[in-house]
C-alpha cells in the first residue's frame, strides 16, 4: 500500500512540474506585454515596470524567481490591479468556487445514485426507461445551455429563483442545478449497469434467501460492490465540475475563480494568469490523488504487488 | 432403405448385429454449414439496426452531415453579414429560423455552425485514434520498460485538466480553429491510447499472434494487420464518443469567447450572442442553435452506446 501511495505521490509532483513549466513557457512566448496597451507610460517607466515584476532580468533567472514563488506560494501582486496580490484574488474566488463544486457534486452524487438504483431495480420498465432518458438529455445538453434555459423559465419567466450572483441558498440553486446535471447523468448510467450485474450475483441470491429485507440488501450488500466505478470517475468528474463552473460563474456572475481567471487572460496579466492555472491544477490534481488513494483503499484487488505496471 | 418388420422376440438388448450397416460417408454433405456464416461486422451490423434509438442518432447525424455541407449553399443569404434593419425577425417564410441581433439569417447560420462542429469533432476524433493507436499499440505490444514508460507519460497527461491547457493555448496561439483542434488533442488521445493498449495487451497473447511471429513477421506488420483489426470495436466507439465532447469543447470556448468569435457563426459563438436576446422574448435566436447542439450530441451519444452494445462480442448471440 505505501508503495502504491509512494509511486503516485511521485507521479503526481512530476505532473505538477510539468504543469508549472508548462505554463512558464506558455506565458513567456505570448506575444504581448501588460504593459503595452497604457498609452501614458514612457520607455523609461515601462523599464521601470518591467524591472518592478523581474520581466528584465535573463530567462533562466525569472524561471527560477518563478519557481521560488510557486513553492513558497506566494504569486506576487498582480499586475492589472496593483493594490491586489494574486494571493487576495485566489483568497477571494477560490471558497466561492469550492463551494459550488463542493455542493454540485454532493447533489449530483445522491441524485445520480438514487436514480441509478431505481433505474436498475426497475430494469426494462418505465422507471427505467425514464431515468435513462433523463441521463441520456443529461449528457446531451450543454450546461450553459442548460443554464440559460434555467434563467430564462425559472428566474425570467416565473420569477422563483434569483437571476444572478451568489448571496444565499435561493442564489445557489440554478448554478448547482445547471452543473449538476450532466455529472448526475454519468452517475445514474454507471449505477444503473454496474447494479444490474451485481443483483445477478450468487451473494445476493444468498442475501435474499436468507431472508434479509429489501432495502438491506440494496444498500449493504448490491450496492457497496456498485458504487466501486463510480468511485473510480469520481476524480475525474471532479475536475470536470470545477472547470465547468468557469463557464457558469460567467453566466451566473458569480465572483469565483472562473471570473478572475478569464479576466486575467483578457488582460494579460500574467502572474494571475500563472497563480491561477498552477493553483488550480495543483488543486484538482491532489484531489485525483486522493480519490486514487481511496481507491486503493476501498478496493482490495489492487495490491501493494501490482506487476501490470498500470 | 428397406424397412424391416421387428419380430416379436427382440428387444432392446438383443438387435441383431447385422441390422446395423454404416452410414455412408458424403464429403459434400458434410462441409455444407446449415446458414451462411456471420462475419463480426456484418453481425454487429445487424444488431445496431435493431437498435431504433442508435439508429435514429445514425440517422439524425446524416442528414446533419448533408445539411452541414449544403445548407450554406441552399439558402439565399450570407452567414456573417446581415441587414440591420431586419434584427430580430421571429421565424417566418424568409427567415425559417428568425433573425438574430445583427439581422443574421439563422437558419443559415445553423448550419455554418454545423459545419464547425462537426468538423472540430471528426478532426478531433481522428487525430485522437491516430495518435491513439500508434501509442497504445506500441506501448500494449512491447510490453516492459517501454510500457512503464509510455504509460508513465500518459498518466501524467491524464492528470493536467485539459480545459486549463485549452485555455493556455488559446491564449499564446491565439483564437481560431486550429488552436481550438490542437489544444482538444494535446491531452484527449490519452483516453484512446489507454483504450487500444488494453486491447492489445489482451490479444497479443492469442495463439495466431504468436504463430505469425514464428514465421518472423515483422512487429509493425504484426501491430497493422493482426493485433488493430481485432480491437476495431472498442476503438470506433470510443471514437464516437469523443466527437460529441469535441463539439461540447468548441461550443463551451465559444461560449466564454476563447474560440471562435462573431460574426463567424459556431454554435457557441450563436448561443452567447442570444443571451441578451433572449431576455425581451427573442427566443429563436437561443432555441436553434441550443436544440441543434443538445440533438447533435444526443445523436453521437446514443449511437456510440448502440455501437458499444453492437460490437461487444461478449453480446453475441
Amino acid at each position: 500500500m505505501l508503495k502504491y501511495i509512494l509511486k503516485k505521490l511521485l507521479i503526481m509532483l512530476f505532473t505538477l512540474w510539468i504543469i508549472i513549466t508548462l505554463t512558464f513557457v506558455l506565458m513567456v512566448s505570448v506575444p504581448g506585454s501588460p504593459f503595452n496597451s497604457e498609452s501614458s507610460s514612457n520607455e523609461i517607466v515601462q523599464q521601470n515596470l518591467e524591472k518592478h515584476y523581474n520581466l528584465d532580468k535573463p530567462m533562466h533567472i525569472q524561471y527560477l524567481l518563478y519557481l521560488k514563488s510557486v513553492v513558497t506560494f506566494d504569486f506576487g501582486p498582480s499586475i492589472k490591479q496593483p493594490n491586489q496580490t494574486v494571493n487576495d484574488l485566489l483568497g477571494r474566488g477560490f471558497p466561492i468556487s469550492a463551494e459550488l463544486g463542493i455542493v454540485t457534486i454532493i447533489v449530483a452524487l445522491i441524485s445520480g445514485i438514487t436514480l441509478g438504483i431505481l433505474a436498475a431495480l426497475r430494469h426494462n420498465r418505465i422507471i427505467d426507461y425514464a431515468a435513462m432518458a433523463i441521463a441520456v438529455l443529461g449528457i446531451s445538453i450543454p450546461n450553459f445551455i442548460l443554464a440559460t434555459l434555467l434563467i430564462q423559465q425559472l428566474s425570467v419567466n416565473w420569477g422563483i429563483f434569483p437571476v444572478a450572483t451568489w448571496k444565499s441558498w435561493s442564489h445557489m440553486v440554478l448554478p448547482v442545478l445547471a452543473l449538476a446535471t450532466g455529472p448526475m447523468a454519468i452517475i445514474a448510467r454507471l449505477t444503473r449497469s454496474t447494479m444490474l450485474e451485481v443483483l445477478t450475483q450468487d451473494y445476493i441470491k444468498m442475501a435474499r434467501a436468507k431472508g434479509l429485507a429489501p432495502w438491506k440488501i440494496i444498500v449493504k450488500h448490491a450496492l457497496r460492490n456498485a458504487l466501486m466505478p463510480v468511485v473510480t470517475i469520481m476524480g475525474t468528474l471532479f475536475v470536470g465540475i470545477m472547470t465547468g463552473s468557469f463557464v457558469i460563474e460567467q453566466i451566473f456572475a458569480i465572483p469565483g475563480m472562473g471570473k478572475y481567471f478569464v479576466e486575467s487572460i483578457n488582460h494579460r496579466d500574467f502572474p494571475v494568469i500563472m497563480g491561477t492555472t498552477v493553483f488550480y491544477s495543483s488543486f484538482l490534481i491532489i484531489m485525483l490523488f486522493l480519490v486514487d488513494i481511496a481507491y486503493g483503499i476501498l478496493d482490495p484487488r489492487i495490491k501493494v504487488n501490482n506487476k501490470e505496471g498500470d | 432403405m428397406e424397412i424391416k418388420q421387428v419380430p416379436p422376440q427382440v428387444t432392446k438388448e438383443n438387435i441383431p448385429d447385422e441390422w446395423f450397416t454404416p452410414r455412408e460417408k458424403n464429403k459434400n454433405e458434410q462441409e455444407r454449414l446449415a446458414r451462411p456464416s456471420l462475419s463480426y461486422w456484418k453481425d454487429a451490423w445487424r444488431r445496431l439496426s435493431k437498435n431504433y434509438l442508435a439508429m435514429s442518432g445514425l440517422v439524425f447525424i446524416v442528414i446533419l452531415i448533408f445539411m452541414a455541407i449544403f445548407g450554406p449553399i441552399l439558402s439565399p443569404y450570407e452567414a456573417s453579414t446581415g441587414v440591420l434593419s431586419m434584427q430580430y425577425q421571429p421565424p417566418s417564410a424568409e427567415h425559417w429560423f428568425g433573425t438574430d441581433n445583427a439581422g443574421r439569417d439563422v437558419f443559415t447560420r445553423t448550419w455554418e455552425g454545423a459545419r464547425i462542429s462537426l468538423f472540430v469533432g471528426f478532426m478531433a476524433a481522428l487525430i485522437d485514434v491516430t495518435i491513439g493507436i500508434i501509442w497504445g499499440g506500441i506501448s500494449g505490444y512491447k510490453g516492459g520498460r517501454t510500457d512503464n514508460v509510455m504509460m508513465r507519460i500518459i498518466e501524467i497527461l491524464y492528470g493536467i485538466p485539459y480545459l486549463l491547457v485549452v485555455i493556455l493555448l488559446l491564449v499564446v496561439l491565439g483564437p481560431s480553429l486550429m488552436t481550438i483542434i490542437i489544444a482538444l488533442t494535446v491531452t484527449g488521445w490519452v483516453g484512446m491510447a489507454r483504450i487500444v493498449r488494453g486491447q492489445v495487451m489482451q490479444i497479443k497473447n492469442y495463439e495466431y499472434i504468436l504463430a505469425s511471429k514464428a514465421f518472423g513477421t515483422k512487429t509493425s506488420r504484426i501491430i497493422r494487420r493482426g493485433l488493430l483489426p481485432n480491437s476495431m470495436g472498442p476503438i470506433i466507439v470510443q471514437m464516437t464518443l469523443t466527437v460529441p465532447s469535441a463539439i461540447f469543447a468548441e461550443a463551451f470556448l465559444s461560449f466564454i469567447g476563447l474560440g471562435i468569435s462573431s460574426p463567424n457563426a459556431s454554435w457557441g459563438v450563436m448561443a452567447n450572442d442570444s443571451l441578451g436576446a433572449i431576455l425581451s422574448g427573442n427566443w429563436w435566436t437561443l432555441f436553434f442553435p441550443a436544440f441543434f447542439i443538445s440533438l447533435t450530441m444526443f445523436a453521437f451519444n446514443v449511437l456510440g452506446d448502440g455501437l458499444q452494445d453492437a460490437l461487444d462480442p461478449k453480446l453475441r448471440k
